[in-house]
């Protein structure tokens, strides 16, 4: 059975979240439902329905659109470019999945960094890679509901806490997964083969965990086993379940779960490249546009603009408005800022080092609290460079990811760099104003032929002429020329905090 | 959670729920489940997130302005919460400007728009609702104040609980109308208790001995302001006129403090040490056993 036929058959199922070329899907769609194609761009109006401007101007009276989401009902919605999604049209579309009046099937071909919202994820029961589509065959719909037993219930439940799943919908979506596919097998009652197959397809992908890692350790003391958190070993039930859904499992999904757990919990999907909020800022002036999408109407403009010409459009009780007269305001953003520490977290002395520079993005994110700012945090060390905590406000998140970074090994100055270059960027597409702090003592001994240093300053380079507020904070015992060498490639500010606590390091970046 | 929605439907003066929580813990469900308890005349308007201002307070009639020519005011979704419950799902990821507007709204309890040749003011009292995830993003401490009551909701980590949901939903699916049947009566008691509990609220005393107790409370966990001791007043004397009682006991007290209490905290923003710990603790202190 496909998500295609599964959806098609129980529209509760909410919808399909796809990464990759989707057309086949939207194919095997088309031959089940009507499908209706919306960009990710669409504004609230066009989902909801309302005034149809251009229509009600041209005839003179209100002339009132009923909207995608009603018009879509008992069909389903196609958005390309989910990742793209702004948070009201995803709050807008994440409502009437509530309310089950759409199914939704999202197409995210989004890059690292950019994902769907996470709300309105969850509610889709599918999450697929469009390489790995399940394809099926119907027998013919069973007659009525198929009949679920309690020890099928508790399976379901039991494999969603063993793979470390805490929303209560994804088993609920499992349920009806399994019972969608018992009816279309014809069978009168869900079978263990269908909660197989439905955890498989609902569970598996948002799987913080896999249950044998427990093995490896030491097996936990009763009075743990009994009730609490993460970690936890489903029951007997689960196991025999989860054991065949291993068997299904493609080569390599197993060893990203088990990454996934490793890194501690998922960082969560991010919430998408944000446009330009058309309503927020001071006012920066009129420009013609729709009052669309949320621009508002400058009718002052707009009527000024449409006065000159009502004798010749014949205009007597009422003004005569056209399209092209509408006027909108602009605004213009103060932005936010992002601060973007890039900490070396190499083997020499990184534990000290490390803590330093958690200290110090811990007291920053207490100032960014107040003032709305942001903080992020890479580290490099080994061979490659992590964005450990991704551009946040919260705390609690900060503080989580910054507790769980490990430290030593080599210094890979150049990929830290090239790490910080590219979230700076991306913060200022967002039009936030990123400042890269790197905590370091300068000296790059990765890769290992020789070529460090060199690589580091072409990036420290390519930083600069990207404009990009930088500062280099040199923690090395005796500041050495690599460290301002580093900083001048950089274009900007060079500190030399031999011991500098967090409070130090703090200090000295605002 | 459901004691502090119940608490707050009896008393809209303490100010609504702010519900904490991680996806799919059914916040939304227990919001929407006390409009549908209290019924089809009590409003209850959801606010999307990422709602525009123009929605939430409500704009000039650009129909009316450039088809009739008149000035004319839209209402939004202020408007179509008074006197009834406004529900902001993610209320932590509302943008900045429409948190300073709501918290404006819920002080005055009136919305008043001065814009686009537009000068309106109307009655705004509702009782507001918010869930999120605190994970996304902290919520300011001025709006959080707002809120009289918080709860923290976590998915049931036993699996009986976890079964008895997913059973509950499938037979829900399998016979709706005898679902609804089934729970009436139990739906019924609840609006009962409710309806009774409004009508006894006036009568219910509060001993001066408790009255100081909720002061000491307050001081021993460090709470801010004044609002903490207000609210656990008021919830105390809610809880008992659900109860029946028609004089608030320390039982009350005890059992509200946490949720009036834990999110006005004077703390570190940093601080670790989970609030409904301390509070508990100084209830234990207080109160012995």
């Amino acid at each position: 059975m496909s998500p295609a036929q599964l959806l098609a058959a129980d529209g509760g199922l909410g919808g399909i979240l796809v990464r990759g070329d989707a057309e086949g899907l939207i194919a095997e769609l088309r031959q089940l439902l009507q499908v209706h194609r919306c960009p990710a761009h669409v504004d609230a109006d066009r989902l909801l329905g309302g005034l149809d401007l251009s229509a009600t101007l041209a005839a003179g009276r209100p002339v009132i659109s009923p909207g995608l989401i009603e018009t879509a009902a008992g069909g389903v919605i196609v958005v390309t470019g989910a990742e793209r999604l702004e948070p009201e049209i995803a709050g807008t579309f994440a409502a009437a999945l509530d309310a089950t009046t759409i199914r939704l099937v999202l197409i995210d071909r989004g890059v690292e960094g950019e994902a769907v919202p996470e709300a309105l994820a969850e509610r889709l029961a599918f999450w697929i890679d469009a390489d790995d589509m399940p394809t099926g065959v119907t027998k013919g719909a069973a007659e009525h509901t198929p009949i679920m037993s309690d020890s099928v219930l508790k399976m379901i439940a039991e494999a969603a806490v063993a793979l470390g799943v805490e929303s209560m919908r994804a088993p609920l979506f499992a349920v009806r997964t399994a019972k969608a596919l018992a009816r279309l097998d014809g069978s009168d009652a869900v079978s263990e083969a269908h909660v197989i197959e439905a955890v498989r397809r609902v569970l598996v992908p948002r799987a913080t965990q896999w249950p044998e890692a427990q093995d490896e350790a030491a097996p936990p003391p009763d009075a743990q086993a009994q009730g609490e958190g993460q970690g936890e070993a489903g029951g007997p039930l689960a196991d025999t379940v989860l054991e065949a859904v291993k068997a299904t499992l493609p080569p390599g999904l197993l060893e990203t779960i088990r990454a996934r757990a490793a890194r501690g919990k998922a960082k969560g999907r991010g919430r998408g490249a944000r446009r330009r909020a058309p309503t927020r800022g001071r006012p920066a002036g009129v420009r013609p546009g729709l009052p669309r999408g949320g621009a508002r109407l400058a009718l002052l403009d707009t009527l000024r603009a449409a006065a000159p010409w009502q004798k010749l459009r014949g205009a007597q009780a009422r003004i005569a408005v056209r399209k092209a007269d509408l006027r909108v305001r602009r605004f213009r953003d103060r932005t936010g800022m992002t601060t973007i520490f890039a900490v070396d977290a190499s083997g020499s002395a990184a534990a000290a080092r490390m803590a330093e520079a958690k200290g110090a993005v811990e007291l920053l994110l207490t100032q960014a609290y107040v003032k709305r700012a942001q903080v992020a945090l890479i580290a490099f060390r080994g061979d490659s460079a992590e964005t450990i905590v991704p551009p946040t406000r919260s705390l609690t998140r900060a503080r989580r990811l910054l507790a769980e970074l490990p430290g030593g090994g080599g210094t890979p100055m150049a990929a830290g760099l090239h790490a910080a270059r590219t979230l700076a960027l991306s913060e200022r597409a967002k039009d936030r104003t990123p400042h890269i702090v790197l905590l370091t003592d300068g000296r790059a001994n990765m890769p290992a032929d020789g070529t460090a240093q060199a690589s580091a300053e072409q990036a420290a380079k390519s930083i600069a002429r990207d404009g990009l507020d930088a500062t280099l904070i040199d923690i090395s015992a005796r500041p050495r020329a690599e460290g301002q060498r580093l900083a001048d490639a950089l274009g900007g500010r060079y500190i030399a905090l031999p011991r500098g606590g967090a409070a130090d390091v703090s200090r000295a970046i605002s | 959670m459901k004691t502090a929605l119940l608490i707050a439907a009896v008393d809209a003066r303490i100010g609504g729920v702010m519900v904490f929580g991680d996806r799919g813990t059914g916040k939304s469900t227990a919001a929407r489940a006390l409009a549908a308890l209290l019924g089809p005349k009590i409003p209850f308007v959801d606010l999307p997130l990422g709602a525009t201002e123009d929605r939430v307070v409500g704009a000039l009639d650009i129909e009316r302005a450039l088809v009739a020519g008149e000035k004319a005011f839209e209402p939004g979704l202020l408007a179509k919460a008074d006197g009834g419950f406004l529900y902001i799902d993610e209320v932590n990821l509302l943008e900045d400007h429409i948190v300073d507007l709501l918290l404006d709204v819920a002080a005055t309890g009136e919305n008043v728009v001065e814009r686009e040749g537009l000068s309106v003011r109307h009655s705004a009292r509702f009782v507001l609702i918010g869930s999120g995830n605190p994970e996304e993003g902290e919520l300011r401490p001025q709006l959080l104040d707002r809120f009289g009551l918080s709860i923290e909701v976590r998915t049931p980590q036993e699996i009986d609980l976890r079964v008895e949901i997913l059973r509950r939903c499938d037979t829900f699916e399998r016979d709706a109308a005898g679902f609804a049947d089934d729970w009436q009566k139990a739906e019924r008691k609840t609006l009962r208790s409710v309806t009774n509990a409004r009508k006894l609220l006036p009568d219910v005393g509060v001993p001066d001995a408790i009255m100081r107790r909720a002061s000491e409370l307050c001081i021993a966990v460090g709470a801010d302001g004044l609002r903490g001791e207000l609210t656990l007043i008021r919830a105390a004397r809610a809880k008992a006129a659900l109860e029946g009682k028609k004089e608030v006991k320390d039982k009350q007290l005890i059992a509200v403090a946490p949720m009036a209490l834990r999110h006005r905290l004077r703390r570190g923003v940093l601080d670790e040490t989970g609030s409904t710990a301390r509070i508990e603790r100084a209830l234990a202190e207080m109160f012995g056993g």
